[in-house]
């Protein structure tokens, strides 16, 4: 039982890394200005490398002979574990800074629960992450305040992308039976417990940036969940079929 | 992007053994803390430092070319200039 918690949880882990690294690695070339350029690169690959370590760990406590290449390339859209949130599209700036932010918050302090884990090996991954990520909330914290207090057409914009994203909000603290069983085994933690926290610190950064707050008892509708079930939005299967096109045309390509 | 918005700055890091800050090079942004946060992801990243310092390009006065000669060439004939003569202990590192 314990097995079978820490994979399906080191999965969603994994899953949630990965996936939102593919977003982000998409900005490649296209930044703002070249140091905005480097910076989600920057954090692309941070997140890139969080996802081989949590597959990993997935596919050696699986047992099944899958690794992380396999994990990651060779499962269908219903197989993956992300939240809906880190597969929502890019869009423009602000929008992805919005989605960062939003994400970046939660990960912090699920990560700072995760690294107090009694499972050494969730609590190792949790330690090494938890010292980018608190990079990563520093700048998207920054950039959502700058963009919100820019120029009116930011703001806007800024607005606009929290708004869009705010329902997909709800989903990060919903704890299913698997988070239950992980919990319950030690390798993870109650995500409900992680919302007082988040809402706190997300207030305060969107009310430095002169934005509005959107209503924290938005009406939990059932499209706006699933992603850790594996039901997830149009927009992943995009996502995937991009990013898995080489290794399955190819299978067992080298370079 | 106008210059005036995203002035440019010049980045100083001190590397990990280092005992100065060298200068590594320069990058735009709009204040000091976003050339903080900038400098961090453009020059540190490989484990180059430990230190950051960033200051505004404009705020850097430099010495002209053409002054070469009277401020670098007086000193080379005049070997009592020049504290060569003296033995350095080993226990006075660095210098």
């Amino acid at each position: 039982m314990k097995d079978n918690a820490l994979f399906e949880f080191a999965l969603r882990m994994g899953d949630t890394t990965l996936v939102l690294s593919q977003r982000l690695s998409a900005w490649c070339g296209h930044g703002p200005i070249l140091e905005e350029d480097l910076a989600l690169t920057n954090t692309a690959l941070d997140l890139l490398g969080q996802a081989r370590l949590w597959l990993s760990l997935a596919g050696e406590v699986e047992g099944a002979g899958r690794d992380e290449d396999a994990l990651a390339y060779l499962r269908d859209a219903p197989a993956f574990r992300n939240p809906l949130l880190v597969e929502r599209p890019n869009g423009n700036y602000a929008d992805t800074m919005g989605r960062q932010f939003l994400f970046d918050v939660w990960h912090y302090f699920l990560l700072r629960e995760l690294s107090a884990s009694p499972d050494e090996r969730v609590a190792g991954i949790a330690a090494k992450s938890l010292k980018e990520v608190t990079y990563h909330v520093r700048r998207s914290s920054d950039m959502v305040v700058r963009l919100g207090d820019g120029t009116p057409e930011s703001h806007t914009k800024m607005q606009a992308a929290i708004d869009n994203l705010w329902p997909y909000t709800n989903e990060l603290f919903q704890d299913d039976a698997l988070d239950a069983a992980a919990c319950e085994a030690g390798v993870g933690c109650h995500l409900g417990g992680l919302r007082e926290a988040w809402m706190t610190q997300v207030r305060e950064v969107l009310e430095e940036a002169t934005l509005t707050v959107p209503d924290p008892d938005f009406p939990d509708y059932a499209a706006y969940t699933g992603g850790r079930q594996g039901r997830h939005t149009e927009a992943l299967g995009y996502l995937l079929a991009e990013m898995q096109t080489l290794p399955r045309t190819y299978p067992g390509a080298k370079w | 992007m106008s210059s005036k918005e995203w002035p440019l700055w010049e980045v100083f890091i001190r590397s990990q053994h280092g005992l100065a800050h060298k200068h590594v090079g320069s990058l735009h942004a709009t204040d000091a803390e976003m050339a903080i946060n900038h400098a961090r992801d453009v020059y540190t990243r490989r484990n180059e430092g430990l230190s950051i310092w960033v200051v505004r390009a404009a705020d850097i006065v430099a010495s002209s070319p053409s002054d070469k000669d009277p401020l670098f060439e007086p000193a080379n004939s005049k070997v009592y200039r020049h504290p060569t003569f003296f033995p350095m202990p080993d226990e006075i590192k660095h210098m």
